[in-house]
């Protein structure tokens, strides 16, 4: 029943079923499992227990349905739809879901939520001193509840919270785009997560917890010196304070055209139909749809239809076939 | 009543040991974690599972284990007649807890700490054996949500009827009113964590009575397994490389 719930029409319907037979003759044959299923292992070598699996009676058992990997003693099951498991160093974007003392809370698809602490990130004026009570009764300055953050996974704590860091312009709250959650599952940990698509004038970030975002392109500017100037600590609250009433009203004032507008929605469509398609998502796929989409001329809702769905499998089944003839 | 003629044939048609016919889908919500239909006859459950996710009651978070819950509705359309049903009223307050208790028995709760499953199931259409099927429902969400189970449970329920022991009773076997047992068992571990019957029987009987539903049980667990192995495939080779 899963994937995509279409109305399809009888020609369609038989060009995604041969596609999609088509994508499943490339799966080389994958050895997935379902839960309690034997994981045939070779003892004589010694076998070290991964994620996925429990020892019953002597036998390797799997707990989860997935993909049983092997890494030299190491067996473990990759379990395909299941939530976000954070590592160390991941990029992902999340969303505020409460402001509590010095920390902020997140909900970024994990079994619980993370947690941001004022102190590990960058002020917004860049400057690099101790935060102090008023920075902390200024906490809703930076980021307030339903505010988008993306940011770094820094480590698990002691007592098992999950915490994260923002200590670059890079990271921090993402405005002008939108949000869209995928399986995370099919976004893969690659070097480049951040994406800045100068063809169409937008930033893309793909996190590795199933959060994607698609907005309009910002320059990350660097602090300048000048406001590292020297002044009482109040002044400088006081003048930080304005000037981010300032920049609020610049925000608003600041104007996406529509062409942009426009980009960020067939970038966040293709996205949408490669998720619904269950095919996993990289961003040179996705400028390929855009691209396919452009090149039909084709509405950006159309996008959503069920023709360019179909049609999308059928050219992902051709890429790959094609890679597979490359080898 | 006769409800086994004399040519060994039941109401519907079946013969005493005969299980009705099965169907499951797994993604039948599209916003849940893992979801899943699971059909039995006549019989039609729907279930979807959220989490593990952030404890919503903080009181109730757990430091060393998943907290998890169950609810159990009854559709006003599922019956013949049809009835508006009281939110949380005995009967499915006692089946929530009897399919919480039961799914809790598998899931690898200290896993996952400080969190929470929420298990939603809905009958669809009533028609005997919900429990079980519930169960089986849920066991199917909760594979497909990724959750990490020391097994899968499968339920199915049996009764004893004009002295002929019957596998799984449909709606007018059930309202018969004699004996209904309904076991739960984790066919790997070979074990139960489930055995319901509300009535009295002989305990020679009981164990051809228990055997037959253990038997219905491993059935159920094939053909769920079959449904997840196709779906795991055909996930990963959709995602490609």
């Amino acid at each position: 029943m899963r994937g995509p719930q279409l109305s399809l029409n009888q020609t369609q319907k038989l060009r995604l079923e041969a596609a999609l037979e088509k994508l499943e003759s490339f799966s080389s044959k994958a050895n997935s499992v379902t839960v309690a299923d034997t994981i045939p292992v070779n003892y004589e070598d010694g076998v070290l227990k991964g994620h996925g699996t429990s020892e019953i009676d002597g036998s390797v058992v799997a707990t989860v349905c997935g993909v049983v990997e092997r890494v030299n003693k190491l067996v473990y099951v990759r379990a395909l739809r299941a939530r976000y498991k954070p590592e160390i160093g991941d990029i992902i974007v999340g969303r505020v879901n409460e402001v509590a003392p010095k920390r902020w809370r997140l909900e970024i698809n994990f079994s619980q939520d993370a947690v941001l602490m004022l102190s590990s990130m960058n002020l917004p004026d860049g400057i690099q001193r101790r935060r102090t009570a008023v920075d902390e009764l200024n906490m809703r300055c930076i980021f307030e509840e339903g505010d988008v953050i993306c940011a770094e996974v820094r480590g698990f704590q002691h007592d098992g919270s999950l915490h994260l860091q923002a200590r670059s312009q890079k990271y921090g709250k993402l405005e002008r785009g939108q949000m869209l959650t995928v399986p995370p599952y099919l976004v893969k940990r690659r070097k480049q997560h951040f994406h800045h698509l100068d063809q169409y004038g937008i930033d893309l970030i793909l996190g590795c917890n199933g959060f994607i975002w698609v907005g309009e392109h910002v320059n990350t500017k660097d602090p300048t010196e000048e406001e590292q100037a020297s002044k009482s600590e109040q002044e400088q609250v006081a003048t930080k304070l304005n000037r981010n009433a300032a920049s609020l009203e610049e925000q608003e004032r600041t104007y996406t055209p529509l062409e942009t507008r426009q980009n960020i929605c067939r970038m966040a469509n293709a996205a949408r139909v490669l998720s619904t398609l269950g095919f996993s998502i990289t961003v040179e796929l996705l400028i390929e749809i855009v691209n396919l989409s452009i090149s039909l001329k084709s509405d950006i809702r159309e996008m959503l239809g069920s023709e360019f769905c179909v049609l999308v499998a059928e050219v992902e089944a051709e890429r790959r076939s094609a890679k597979i003839k490359k080898k | 009543m006769e409800y086994v003629s004399p040519e060994g044939l039941r109401l519907d048609g079946r013969r005493p040991m005969e299980m009705r016919q099965i169907r499951a889908e797994v993604g039948a919500v599209s916003k849940a974690d893992g979801s899943a239909v699971f059909e039995m006859g006549n019989t039609k459950v729907i279930a979807a599972v959220y989490g593990p996710r952030e404890v919503q009651n903080r009181s109730q978070q757990l430091n060393d284990q998943a907290l998890v819950r169950c609810e159990y509705t009854m559709s006003n359309f599922s019956t013949g007649d049809r009835m508006r049903r009281p939110k949380g009223d005995r009967r499915s307050t006692e089946i929530s807890l009897v399919i919480r208790q039961t799914m809790e028995a598998c899931i690898l709760t200290h896993l996952m700490p400080r969190s929470q499953i929420d298990i939603f199931v809905q009958v669809l259409q009533a028609d005997g054996g919900t429990r079980s099927a519930c169960i089986n429902a849920a066991t199917l969400a909760l594979a497909d949500a990724g959750i990490p189970m020391s097994d899968l449970v499968t339920s199915c329920s049996a009764g004893y009827l004009n002295s002929t022991p019957l596998l799984d009773l449909n709606y007018v076997e059930d309202s018969a009113g004699g004996p209904d047992v309904t076991v739960g068992i984790l066919p790997k571990l070979d074990k139960v964590t489930l055995l319901q019957m509300d009535a009295k029987l002989p305990i020679d009987t009981f164990e051809n009575v228990m055997q037959l539903a253990t038997e219905g049980c491993k059935a159920i667990a094939n053909y769920i397994r079959e449904v997840l192995q196709e779906n795991t495939k055909q996930l990963e080779s959709r995602r490609g490389t």
